[in-house]
């Protein structure tokens, strides 16, 4: 509303940080879906004109780091940054450490990217065409490496900045709830120390130090284990800005308010507690890890279900909720009455229910022993690309319509391909990722330039194998075109005037129906999660880890490839 | 702590739910006998891994009793071997296990359309045993990335009539 004061106007600094943040993160989504359209057009052999099948493994790595580490990450910086001045009603204590974080940030992901990019020019000598997982003894140029970690650290630091600003918060307002807000950030971040400390040993201690030649083997089982032990919590921290939006602003685009605060707590404390002891479930194939581990890490996975399960009734009941405020009525018929008009509900809305497909194709790659029918086919990116392609990134799409207007001070533009955009996305992905299922099912392997092989068939259950390329190549021409629409509104919006026109959001988040005074006050205690987060940690990681070290870290000693 | 009625019961059917799902994975490992890739193959030297007792020199062996079949197969770019520049061909109606290790960067093994899938990891040795009944052709592809020609990283597996295979065949 015109007449109510913009975030921007009540806290410049973090309003700048954020929209900083969001610009790289959306530079990096234009990037990767450029990315991904040459992708899906290569591999399923519409058109093959851009690049060679060697260098898709280039592409296709950009497309991975650029969205799943950047765009995601980039975002979820902005997000909390405004989420924790806008909950405890302060700026960040200082605009100008706040800027260093975001700049050491900004400079890993040029120096990653740089490097990626190096390997599609013949005569630059960088390349980097070792995918999002890395996976060693595959080396990339040590700028990757050097730009993942200056990355990390800068995330690291970003997480300080937000904590500190709650500690000089909670010593004005002792004895208060901690706001729902930034409740859900401190424990998003503390989940992050957790999970990230195994990429960050990874890279420091082996990966950078073979790409500049200090050391000359590495042990590959240890590598990757240190890489999954922060790459499933990775996930949740792509999911946890889209929960964040879903728990707290979701409802009231709805119409309605937050159906209960306390098991909102509950949801977060559990992730944190349980994202990191199942890393091992991305390796139930992996020979010299006994089966045991890959039970523990396997029970734990299914336990995490229930955050999700619990946010689906959450996130539901709260939307039937504002439903009937708007005069919805029925057993379903109160779905009508959302607003599906509206871009930033629309794509929260379709987010979700997208992300219960995913989470069901989650259960199988959970399912220890029906996971290798499927397990590095493609039907494993069909899964992620529900989750953290749309449950994740749509979600972010669509806030950032209700977002960005406040952060900048600018009414949103091209509002008409905003309310298109969250169906394009949608649509698209039901026609790739479907397709991407089925094609994984009769085993067709992900991360492959090409269609089909030399000395056999795949033989589909259902449909044929032409139908399910043409799918995933129309499929991802439109996701393509939904990242672009978007774009198109951020970049109209932000070269937009100010102070023309109101503002068309309301920036006012209702209180719950149940509020923080009906849960315990256990939980606001963040210190004692963090240690029950730990010692699970230490159960499901000590033992493995000890061993594979025990007859020497670099044992058995894998050279580097390429060498 | 205030929770919804209807909120309750949503857990209570969640948590049996993932008991179920835990159950039903248990089920598969000690009432089915479903045995998972782990780390009884042991480990090798990654540069050269038939320079280590517990892995021979590439091809079909006999196994421990009649009718069961030990298969070392080495992964490396691009190639599986053997697999690729020859089919791997074993007798239908028998047990076979896959000893599979790589001798450069991570691999995958996958024998399509069947669950038999593991990762190739240099130093280490996956094992699968499964029983073949019918004469039957699959298809091998190296699933997990391992460098610019990993797409041509393929090859065969030939499940052959017992009258056709003979101990020639056999290393």
């Amino acid at each position: 509303m015109s007449d109510r004061l913009a975030f921007v106007d009540k806290f410049p600094s973090a309003a700048r940080i954020t929209r900083l943040s969001m610009g790289v993160s959306f530079t990096a989504l234009t990037i990767g879906a450029l990315l991904g359209i040459v992708q899906a057009l290569h591999r399923t052999n519409v058109f093959r004109g851009v690049i060679s099948s060697a260098d898709y493994y280039s592409v296709l790595t950009g497309h991975g780091v650029l969205l799943a580490l950047f765009f995601t990450i980039f975002f979820l910086t902005g997000i909390f940054t405004w989420g924790t001045s806008r909950s405890l009603g302060r700026e960040l204590p200082s605009p100008r450490f706040s800027l260093a974080w975001f700049l050491l940030m900004f400079s890993g992901a040029v120096m990653t990217a740089t490097a990626i990019f190096g390997g599609l020019v013949g005569q630059i000598p960088f390349s980097a065409d070792v995918l999002y997982t890395f996976y060693a003894p595959l080396q990339a140029h040590p700028l990757f490496y050097a730009g993942l970690a200056a990355w990390l650290v800068g995330t690291w630091l970003a997480g300080a900045d937000w904590i500190r600003t709650y500690y000089h918060w909670r010593q004005d307002n002792p004895g208060e709830r901690i706001p729902l807000q930034m409740f859900m950030i401190v424990t998003t971040m503390l989940m992050w120390y957790i999970a990230t400390l195994g990429v960050a040993v990874e890279v420091l201690f082996f990966l950078l130090p073979l790409s500049l030649g200090l050391i000359e083997s590495v042990d590959p089982l240890l590598t990757r284990t240190l890489f999954w032990f922060f790459g499933h919590p990775v996930v949740y921290f792509w999911l946890m800005p889209a929960y964040f939006a879903w728990y707290t602003v979701l409802p009231k685009l709805s119409g309605g308010r937050l159906f209960s605060d306390p098991l909102a707590r509950v949801v977060f404390i559990l992730f944190l507690i349980l994202s990191t002891p199942v890393g091992f479930h991305h390796q139930y194939a992996d020979p010299g890890v006994p089966e045991g581990f890959k039970f523990i890490a396997m029970t734990n996975t299914m336990f995490l279900l229930l955050p999700s399960f619990l946010t689906a009734f959450t996130v539901v009941a709260s939307m039937e909720y504002g439903a009937r405020q708007r005069g919805g009525t029925g057993y379903l018929g109160w779905l009508r009455a959302l607003p599906w008009g509206k871009p930033a509900f629309a794509g929260c809305a379709l987010a979700g229910m997208m992300f219960a497909a995913g989470g069901f194709s989650g259960i199988i790659n959970a399912g220890m022993n029906i996971n290798s029918l499927i397990h590095n086919t493609l039907w494993v990116p069909g899964h992620f690309h529900l989750t953290v392609g749309t449950a994740s990134a749509l979600t972010m799409m669509a806030i950032s319509y209700w977002l960005y207007p406040q952060i900048t001070g600018k009414r949103l533009q091209f509002y008409g391909i905003a309310q298109v955009q969250p169906y394009i996305w949608f649509i698209g992905m039901g026609l790739m990722s479907n397709a991407m299922h089925r094609a994984g099912l009769a085993g067709v392997p992900r991360r492959t330039a090409e269609p089909q092989y030399q000395q056999f068939d795949f033989a589909p259950v259902l449909g044929s194998m032409a139908e399910m390329r043409l799918q995933i190549a129309i499929g991802g021409t439109l996701l393509t075109l939904g990242a672009l629409m978007f774009v198109l509104v951020m970049v109209g919006t932000w070269l937009a005037e100010r102070g023309r026109g109101r503002l068309r959001v309301d920036s006012h988040l209702p209180e719950p129906i149940s509020g923080p005074s009906d849960s315990p006050r256990v939980l606001d205690n963040v210190k004692l999660w963090f240690v029950i987060a730990v010692v699970l940690v230490v159960i499901a990681y000590g033992f493995p880890i000890y061993s594979m070290v025990a007859d020497g870290a670099l044992n058995p000693a894998a050279p580097p490839f390429p060498v | 702590m205030h929770v919804h009625r209807f909120e309750r019961l949503w857990l209570v059917a969640a948590l049996a739910m993932i008991v179920l799902f835990i159950g039903t994975v248990t089920y598969g490992a000690v009432g089915a006998g479903y045995g998972m890739v782990d780390d009884t193959g042991g480990q090798v030297d990654p540069t050269d891994a038939t320079a280590s007792e517990n892995f021979r020199e590439p091809g079909v062996y006999n196994g421990s009793e009649p009718g069961h079949y030990d298969v070392y197969i080495e992964a490396k770019q691009f190639l599986f071997v053997p697999g690729t520049s020859e089919p791997v061909r074993v007798p239908a109606n028998s047990t076979v296990t896959f000893h599979v290790t790589s001798t450069d960067v991570i691999h995958g093994f996958e024998v399509v359309g069947t669950n038999i899938n593991t990762m190739a990891v240099p130093g280490q040795v996956a094992t699968v045993t499964v029983e073949f009944d019918e004469p039957d052709e699959y298809g091998l592809v190296c699933n997990e990335y391992c460098g610019s020609g990993h797409h041509t990283m393929e090859g065969s597996l030939h499940v052959v009539p017992a009258a056709q295979f003979t101990q020639t065949e056999v290393n």
